[in-house]
Formats: structure tokens, sequence, C-alpha cells
């Protein structure tokens, strides 16, 4: 049957005249019977749901198992990856699919960590934009270079319960102000945790002085320059916080339940359609809703990428694949399935698959694109790794 | 302990060894039967029909024990006692119920056989684990104060029956006691000293 | 006999010392995995320098020390009112399987400003609509964090007081202190107590290590600003840079060397107040008697902690949405035990408990029944308490690194392996006593039987001690169902039980899916001790003998 498939496979390519795809039907039956570890953040159930979901559609058409190994924090499978290279495992490594962004990914490229480029190979990598520095391309202004694949929209949102809340800040800055009036009421995670840098980083974008030096790797003299409007900012506003700001919350999922419980009045989140999510799971009260300083706010693409030694590369390339399929993005940003926004480009997708997405249902707390206002780009990840470094100077007693 | 010993005892006869606490009775008792644990040395021999027992297992010398607590197991029925003690060369469900049967029937505690060992009174365990320890077709029997914790109206009684199944069966007896009832009814007294 | 040793020192000293000794190479410098050789002390001056080291070793001492104590003190009075109390070691033996992870979630659950002790009293008792602005779970100086060893370790503490009892004559020492005018209380603590220590010192150490080294409650009651050493060196082992390794073995290495001061420094203390014991002694005051309510009221305090964690987590498994300050849950639905992915990771947890707590078993009997048939002791017994001793962060990741080596990929084998280095211990521990103390005049009586070494095994000594081995099996599956650590890093995130999926949802947004995990994991210890009660009895139904007294 294997050699059927690639005996078909290569005939496809003859007649086609296409590598990639008589690739693809090779890296399709190589695939069948796998069981691919996707190692992805496991903190929320509406996405373990969903790579549930995944699992089924993959067992069901391609005969490929998915186990979702669920993380705290994405460095776990970083380092796991290392403590392999590290015992010499260069091959059959127990990780083969990563939900990865920015430091990690520059982390894992830059150590040789990766397989690829394998995002061309990619049969639906044709509904993205794959221009030079579009999103689809760049992570943390890093150029991907094929290395990942992206699979889901992720934009820096605030949530507040709007009963509570009626004198909401404009900006970054403003929450300053708003914290002083309404003193505990506002906490972000520990910024060792990316959503809380990325807290970090949207106030920078706001405040830098000069935002193009962002886009550069960090300098010592960039980096004084850039960040003191931050630091004074945020010295002012951290008495202000939740425990006088001497204890945060580990990630946004704690961060969340404190504003269900109601100890803080704002949760952030980095995926518009969480909120949202999180009314219909009876987590969040109904009266939650979002908000995005007026100037815009961060945003990236979620990208999955494959270790250089997984022992199922087909297996994983299958479920990347699959997972930019117009019908899966279509089903993901389904408000009752996850949400989360589609990264394909409206412009490539055929008018069938642009129908699915008119259809979706909608929700009070799901916010509009137009809500959304403009995505401001990344800083490079040198500026991330050095504002946490700096932060936990500064604020570890 | 006690200085040399040199002893021998005839099928049937039961010799009583007597002497203070401390002794060395019980261990004589013990390192007859192979119970004696590590920290004892001892020099001398026993042999029992010409066999060396000192060279053989506890469960090789087919020396029978009887203890003060009559020591039923107390996970296993009268019956399961009885049978734990019966030699294997029996074969047979049937065979070796009937023998257990017998057993219980000589012990003047027929149909005894599913009883909780728990239940039984002093003499009763000390009757069962005679014919227990008889099963086996011991070689020899030694007998560690075992009439010590019985009234002693009961003691007489039991003490006779002991010894009378031990002489029924011709083998040689050792038993080890402070009470002078008990060298009474021995064929022969033994004292030892310090 | 060397066979034995050499066994026993391959399969639990060796995963000891390998994981340890790798994470001292690692610490000085040596990493093959990242080519680096740079052998030195670099790595110790960079964890010194990390921000908030001195206050996490602070904090470390803070609560190891205070937990310790803490523990020990309050068990003293529930010492002296619950020895000689017919079924208290029953009673008490339970409440041991309770996992720390469980419980810390329970306890976040009910003790947090919001959490289900102010819901209850707000806002007509306080005036409260917000939760106060208080710090509670959490709080810097890790009392929260003590609170929840307190209450997992006290009643560790209180079992092994009762345990020594039983060995002597209490009830006579009591009567004759009490007959030369001191009040009972006096009586336990001058005369009884110290006697008792001796066999204290090892829980109490153990309790000490522990302590010291804890990650899973600390993640959830702790501080996390800097939090303990423990969680910082977690969190520097996962951290993207590979090259982190090294100040986070180092911090290790610090924190072993945390342990052993403290450890010695105990031992000093323990001469002092016994040196201050015996000049109060000497004195002959009688003290005054005052009302025995010391232990009954710890023991209440206890009891209202537990049963509130325990309600807090039920109600949160079936709460549709409960805001504060409502008391309850605005409504019920057992939804989310129909949907929760809960199954999985118990089914997993019972596969490695059944299958390390077996494991433990056979090696303890094969231990025991080699020094019943050599007639000498094996002489391991650093083997049992190194372990217990050693903070686990110190050769967990360590031994992680070292299974690779080996060939051992991460998943449940090495799990399994890990978890049997902290399951059989406690199984050795449960199953030695009631194996020593088995009457020799009733194996000698089998063997006079004619019943050889292997047929006295199997018919005399198993049967007859099928209570206490189903007791030590329970507490096998109690301590692998509580592990943490022992699967994180093993199992490198393959293997999900109900410990880590808990710990890991408790900082997630939905509480009642972290609380379905935490009943989980407290529910199957206690599954295990109920049969580990009811099956003996049931095996042993017609027979009285051996009947109370069977643990």
């Amino acid at each position: 049957m294997k050699k059927l498939v690639v005996a078909l496979g290569f005939a496809a390519s003859c007649l086609l005249g296409t590598p990639v795809l008589a690739d693809w039907a090779k890296t399709v039956a190589d695939a069948k019977g796998q069981t691919v570890y996707f190692n992805a953040w496991g903190g929320d159930p509406r996405t373990n749901a969903f790579i549930d979901w995944v699992s089924e559609q993959m067992q069901a058409h391609y005969g490929v198992t998915v186990t979702q190994v669920k993380l705290s924090d994405t460095a776990e499978a970083v380092s796991r990856v290392q403590a392999e290279k590290a015992a010499g495992k260069d091959s059959r490594g127990a990780v083969d699919l990563i939900w990865i962004n920015g430091p990690n990914f520059l982390a894992m490229k830059q150590a040789g960590l990766l397989a690829g480029p394998f995002l061309t190979d990619l049969p639906n990598a044709t509904y993205l934009d794959l221009a030079p520095g579009s999103a689809a391309t760049t992570d943390f202004t890093i150029p991907t270079e094929g290395y990942e694949s992206p699979w889901r929209l992720a934009k820096f949102v605030f949530a507040y319960d709007a009963d509570r809340v009626n004198d909401l800040p404009e900006d970054m800055a403003g929450l300053g102000a708003w914290a002083a009036a309404h003193p505990g009421r506002f906490t972000h995670p520990n910024p060792a945790n990316f959503m809380g840098a990325t807290f970090l980083k949207q106030a920078l974008v706001e405040m830098a002085p000069d935002p193009e030096a962002l886009a550069k790797p960090v300098t010592d003299a960039a980096y004084a320059q850039q960040t003191a409007p931050l630091w004074a900012w945020y010295d002012a506003l951290r008495p202000n916080m939740w425990h006088h700001g001497r204890d945060f919350p580990e990630n946004e999922s704690a961060q969340a339940q404190l504003l269900a419980d109601g100890e803080t009045d704002f949760a952030m989140f980095f995926d518009p359609a969480a909120p949202a999510a999180m009314i219909q799971q009876q987590v969040l009260p109904p009266s939650v809703r979002v908000w995005v300083p007026k100037d815009g706010s961060i945003g990236n693409m979620s990208f999955v990428a494959i270790p250089y030694n997984a022992a199922h590369r087909a297996g994983a390339e299958v479920v990347a694949n699959f997972l930019l399929d117009p019908a899966t993005q279509a089903h993901m940003q389904n408000i009752d399935v996850l949400g989360s926004y589609s990264v394909l480009d409206p412009a490539k997708l055929d008018a069938a698959a642009k129908a699915d997405f008119a259809a979706l249902p909608s929700a009070p707390a799901l916010p509009t694109l137009a809500d959304l206002g403009p995505t401001l780009p990344e800083p490079h990840p040198s500026w991330m790794t050095r504002i946490t470094e700096d932060w936990a100077k500064r604020y570890t007693q | 302990m006690f200085a040399r010993l040199s002893l021998t005892v005839a099928p049937g006869e039961t010799v009583c060894i007597m002497g203070p606490s401390g002794v060395g009775k019980s261990s004589l008792i013990a390192h007859i039967g192979g119970h004696l644990g590590r920290g004892f040395r001892s020099v001398g021999s026993v042999t029992l029909n010409g066999v060396d027992l000192l060279a053989l297992p506890a469960e090789k010398r087919g020396v029978g024990v009887l203890f003060q607590d009559a020591q039923l197991f107390a996970h296993l029925s009268v019956g399961d006692n009885l049978a734990f003690g019966l030699r294997a060369g029996l074969r047979g469900r049937v065979p070796r119920q009937r023998a257990v049967a017998q057993a219980l029937e000589q012990a003047g505690l027929a149909g005894f056989e599913a009883r909780d060992p728990a239940t039984l009174s002093g003499g009763q365990r000390m009757r069962v684990a005679l014919m227990r320890a008889l099963l086996a077709e011991p070689r020899a029997m030694l007998i560690d104060e075992a009439f010590a914790r019985l009234d002693s109206g009961l003691r007489a009684e039991i003490r006779g029956f002991v010894l009378e199944h031990i002489a029924a069966r011709k083998i040689p007896a050792l038993m080890v006691s402070h009470d002078d009832q008990d060298a009474l009814a021995a064929d022969r007294v033994l004292q030892l000293r310090p | 006999m060397i066979a034995a040793r050499a066994l026993f020192l391959l399969l639990l000293g060796a995963p000891v010392l390998i994981g340890a000794g790798l994470t001292l190479g690692t610490a000085l410098g040596w990493q093959p995995g990242i080519g680096r050789f740079d052998l030195g002390w670099q790595g110790f001056a960079q964890a010194v320098a990390l921000p908030g080291f001195a206050s996490s070793l602070r904090l470390t001492l803070i609560t190891g020390i205070g937990a310790t104590l803490g523990s020990l003190a309050v068990s003293v009075p529930l010492g002296v009112w619950l020895v000689g109390k017919s079924g208290a070691v029953r009673f008490l033996t339970p409440l041991l399987a309770v996992p720390h992870a469980a419980l810390a979630i329970g306890l976040a659950f009910l003790l947090a400003p919001s959490g289900w002790a102010v819901r209850l009293i707000s806002p007509w008792a306080t005036g409260w609509d917000l939760p106060p602005a208080v710090t509670t779970v959490g709080d810097p100086w890790g009392f929260t964090l003590i609170l929840g060893l307190m209450l997992k370790e006290v009643p560790f503490l209180v079992l092994a007081t009762l345990v020594a009892a039983g060995t002597r004559d209490i009830a006579g020492q009591m009567a004759a202190g009490r007959a030369l005018g001191y009040p009972p209380g006096q009586v336990w603590r001058l005369m009884i107590w110290p006697q008792l220590y001796p066999a204290l010192r090892l829980p109490v150490l153990i309790v000490l290590g522990f302590s010291l080294s804890v990650v899973d409650m600390a993640l959830v009651l702790g501080p996390s600003n800097p939090p303990v050493m423990a969680m910082q060196i977690l969190r520097l082992f996962g951290a993207p840079d590979p090259a982190m390794a090294q100040p986070a073995s180092a911090m290790a290495v610090i924190l072993l060397g945390v342990m052993a001061l403290s450890l010695l420094a105990w031992l000093a203390g323990e001469r002092a107040i016994a040196g201050l014991g015996r000049i109060w002694l000497r004195q002959g005051r009688r003290g005054r008697r005052g009302a025995q309510l010391a232990g009954p009221f710890m023991a209440m305090i206890g009891v209202v902690l537990g049963l509130g964690a325990l309600g807090a987590l039920l109600l949160w498994s079936v709460a549709t949405f409960w805001r504060f300050p409502n008391a309850l849950p605005s409504g019920f639905s057992g939804r989310l035990w129909g949907s929760a992915d809960w199954l999985a990771p118990a089914l997993s947890t019972l596969g490695l408990a059944l299958a390390s707590g077996t494991i433990a078993l056979c090696l303890s009997l094969f231990w025991l029944e080699i020094e019943d048939r050599t007639q000498r002791r094996l002489h391991l017994g650093w083997l049992i308490a190194l372990p217990l001793l050693l903070p686990q962060i110190g050769f967990l990741q360590g031994l992680t690194t070292g299974f690779l080596w080996l060939g051992l990929p991460p998943g449940p084998l090495a799990v399994i392996w890990a978890q049997l280095l902290f399951v059989f211990p406690y199984v050795m521990i449960a199953l030695a006593g009631p194996w020593r103390a088995l009457d020799p005049a009733l194996l000698a009586t089998a063997a006079s039987l004619g019943a050889g070494p292997t047929r006295r095994f199997f018919a005399v000594k198993v049967p007859m001690l099928a209570a206490p081995i189903a007791t030590a099996v329970a507490i096998g599956i109690a301590v692998s169902v509580a592990q943490y650590l022992a699967v994180l890093l093993p199992g490198a995130g393959r293997v999900r039980v109900l410990a880590t999926e808990a710990v890991a949802l408790a900082s997630g947004a939905d509480r009642r899916l972290a609380a379905i995990m935490a009943l989980m994991q407290a529910a199957l210890p206690l599954i295990g001790y109920l049969l580990a009660l009811t099956l003996p009895l049931w095996l042993h139904r017609n027979r009285r003998g051996l009947r109370g007294g069977a643990t």
C-alpha cells in the first residue's frame, strides 16, 4: 500500500511537474500510523479541546494520532529538546511538534534544534500571505525562513468587568492613573511568563521615544533611552497594584481567575476571543468585555515548529498542514469552538471558504476586527529578554 | 550456659530437663530443632537414628516441637492447620481429609475442621498442636514448656494426652520445664546447672 | 546476599547518587550536552547573583524550619490527647494519604481573600462586596505555605509518636508521673515524649527535608516573586536558555547544603533543648494543671481546615458560576465531570501507583526474606532514608539526564523507577515492623512440621501478614499518587498524572477543572486504604486471631 501511494505520488509529480506535491504524497504516506506528540501550552481548556478535535480529524483522514503534551510553559519543551541533544539523542526525540513563539523560537533556531525549512512544503501554505516581512513569515521581527508554520492569530487585549469598571483608561499611560484611583485592583502576570512580558512590551511600544529602535537588536544605549519612560511609569504604577506589586499571578489564566473572583478588575489575553470563550465556559462573568489601548496593541501569529530530532516528522508536517486548512481555520475561528482568529490571507481564499468565515456566529464580548484597532509590531526578541531580566532585577526583592 | 551434656533418649522415652531460668533449656530445644538464631555457638553433635541433625535445616530434621502457645496458624482453620502438618507423601484430597478427621477424633475434637483456632480453649489448642506435629510423622518430639500456661486442672490431663500419644508412636521425646509435675510424668529427669 | 545488596544498590542507591552527581557536575560547569566543560565556580556565582536569591533562601529556611518546628510542636499535645485512644492510629493513617497537591489546592480555594471562608461570612458579617485587599495565599513570608505543610505533616508525626508509644507502657509511666504530683501534660512533655523522640528523629528529619524542598505545595500556596528555592530551581531548569541549567544545578547543590546544615543545626538544637529540659526537670516544678484542651483544639483546627478545603473542592467541581461574595455557587452541574479529561490521568496515575507499589512490595518482601534466611541484616538503611532526606529537585533532574544516557527515554518506565525511590522506603518502613514482630516460634513450628523456607514464606508469613502487606501497598499507592516532581521531570511531560494536571490547572483559569483533578487525586489513595482495610478483613472474616491491631 505504501509503495502504491509512493508510486501514485511519483506519477502525480510527473504529471504536474511539481516535486513539492510528490514529496507531500510521500509525507502523507509516511505519516500514516504515526503518533505525533504535540507539545502545546495546556492552560486553556478550549485550546486543549480544539487539539483533541484536530486529533480526531487527523485520525479519521490521515491515520495520524495527535497526543497533546500539555505544557505549563513552552520553555519546558525547548529544554527537553536541549536535554535530548545534550544526551546525544539526535533522532527519535520525544517532541514532534511545538506551539512556539518569539524567544523560544529564536533560541531553538540559533541552537540548530529545528527541522526545516518545511513551511513551503505544506500544500495549504498557498493560503498564507508569504510576502517578506508579512506576519506569517515573521515571528517577533525574526524571519521564520520556513522553520515555523502559523496556526492562529494572537493580539494583545485587556478584559475588564463592565459592571465594575466604568472609567476605562485610554491607553497604557492612563492605566497608571486608573490604578492610582483604584489601588489594589490591577495586576499583570509575572513577566517571567510570556503574558506578563507582553504587558511590559505593550507599554514599551507605546511609550518608547523612538519605536523604530525596537525593531533592531537591543543595545545598551538604546535600551537605556527607550525604556526610561516605561520604568518611570511602572515605578509609579507598582505600589498601586494588587498585593502592592509584590506578588503576581503566574500566568494569564491565574490572572483571569482573579478577575472572575473579583480580586482584580482586569485580565489580559493574547487571544481576543478568549474572554468571550471564557464567558461561555462560565469562568468569567457575562459582564466582561474587551478593551484595547486606543493606538492599538501588539500582535503576531502563533506558530508550530518541528524539532530537528522529532521521531515523527512526517506526521508533524501533516498536522501543521491540517491546521492551515481553510475549513480547519474557519472551525477554529468559530466562537463556539475556539474563537481564535484565522491566520489565512482572506484575499487568497475561494468563495466557499469566504462564506464559511462569514457565517460564523458572534457574541457580545467578541470584538470585531475594527474594535481591535491597529496591530503594533513586536519588538525584536532581545528586547523582551532584556526587559524581563531587568524587571526581575528591579522588582524581585 | 550449661556445661557439657551427654544424653541419649530411647524411642518411646520421655526425658525432662529441669533447671533455673536462663540456663539455656529453651536454647537446647531450639538447637536440636534447628531454630536457633545466629549469635549462638555450640560444640558437640546431635544425632537422631544415626543421622547428624546439625547438618540439616530445621524442616529436614523431622523433629516436632510443641511450644507454650500451641502456635496454631491464625489464618488457617483447624483442619487446615492439621493439613499443613500432614506429611506431603499422603496424596489425594479424600485420604488427606480422612487423616485430618481421624486425628481430630483422636484428640476428642471430631468435626472441628472448619473452626477458627482463635475460638478454641487452651487445652483444645494444645491437642490440635500435638496432632498437627504428629501428622508430620516426626522421628523425635521436643516440648518447650508447653503446659505452663494451662490451668492446673487441665495441665495434667493435656500432659497425659501428649505423653501417651508420643509413647504410642515409639519416638524419643525431650521436654524442658520448671514444673515438678512435668518431671514426675517423664521417664527420666535431668537437672541442668549453670 | 552479595547479589541482593548489589540489586538494591543498583536499583535504589545508584539513581540517587547518579542524579546528585550529575547535578553537582552541571553546577561545576560540566555540560557535555551543549559542549561546555569550563569547570569552575561561576555557576554558584551566577546562582547567588540571581535577583531575589537572598529572599528566596530566607523564605526557604523560614518555611522549611517553621513547618518542621510547628508540626512537631503541634504533634506533642495531640500525642498526649490521642495516646491510648483505640483507633487513633487507624484513623490517622488514611489522613496521611491526602496528597500534598490536592490539599494545597483545596486550602487555596478556602483561604484566598476571595476564597470560600471569606465568601461564607461576606458581605453580611464583613461588609465586603469585593475581596479584601489582604494577602493570604502566596504571602511573602510563606505563612500559608507553612500552614499547608503543617496540615500534612502533623498527622505523620502524631502517627509516628503513637507507633513509638505503642511499644511502651505509657499508662504505667503516666500513672507513676501523676502519682508524683505532675499533671498529665507535664508527664508527657518531661518523661514520656523524650523517650519517644529517638523514634521520631527520622520522621522529623524527613519532614525537614521535605519542607525545605517542597515544590507542588509551594507552587500553589507559596509566594512567587521570589519563590522558595526549590521552585526557583525548577523554573531555571525550564528556562529556554540551556546555559541556565548551570546556575539551576548550582542552586540545587546550595539547597542540598542548606538541607545538610539545617539537619546539623537541628541535631544540635535537640541537645540544647534536652539540656534545658533536664535543668527544668531537676527543679521538680510540677507546673499547674491546665485544662487539657490544646490537643482537641489543634485537632479541631486541623479538621475544620481539612473539611473546608475538601468542601471547597467539592463545591467548585460542580459549580456553574460562583461569583464573590456568594457563599454558594449560583448553580450546580455535573457537566465538567462528564466532559473534562480526568479519566486518562486518573488511569495513568493508578497504573503508575500499582506498578511502583507492587515493585516496592516485592522488593521489600525480598529484602526481609533475605534477611530472614541469612539471619543477617542487609545494613542498607541509608538507602531507605536517602531519597527521603535529600531535596528531590537536587537529584531528579540529574537522574532524568542519567536515564537518557542509559537509553531509558522519558516516559512511564523512567517515572516508575523514579517513583520507586520514594515509594519503596515507605512500603519498607510500613512492612518491616509487623514482619519482624511475627512470632519466631510460629515459623519454628512450621519448620518442625517440615515446611521449607519457600513454603514458610508463602503459606505462613504472607497470609498471616496479609493486613500489614495490604496497608503497606496502600501506603505505597498513596506515596506514588502524591508524587509531583518524580513524574514531571522523568516523565518529560509525556506522562500525565493527576498531580501534574492538578498543579498545572491550579494556575489555570478554570478552578472547577483543578478541583476535579485534586478530588480524584485525593480519592485514589483513600480507595486504596479502604481496600487495604476491608480486603484482609474479608479474607480473614472467620479468623478472629488476625483481626484488630493489624495496621
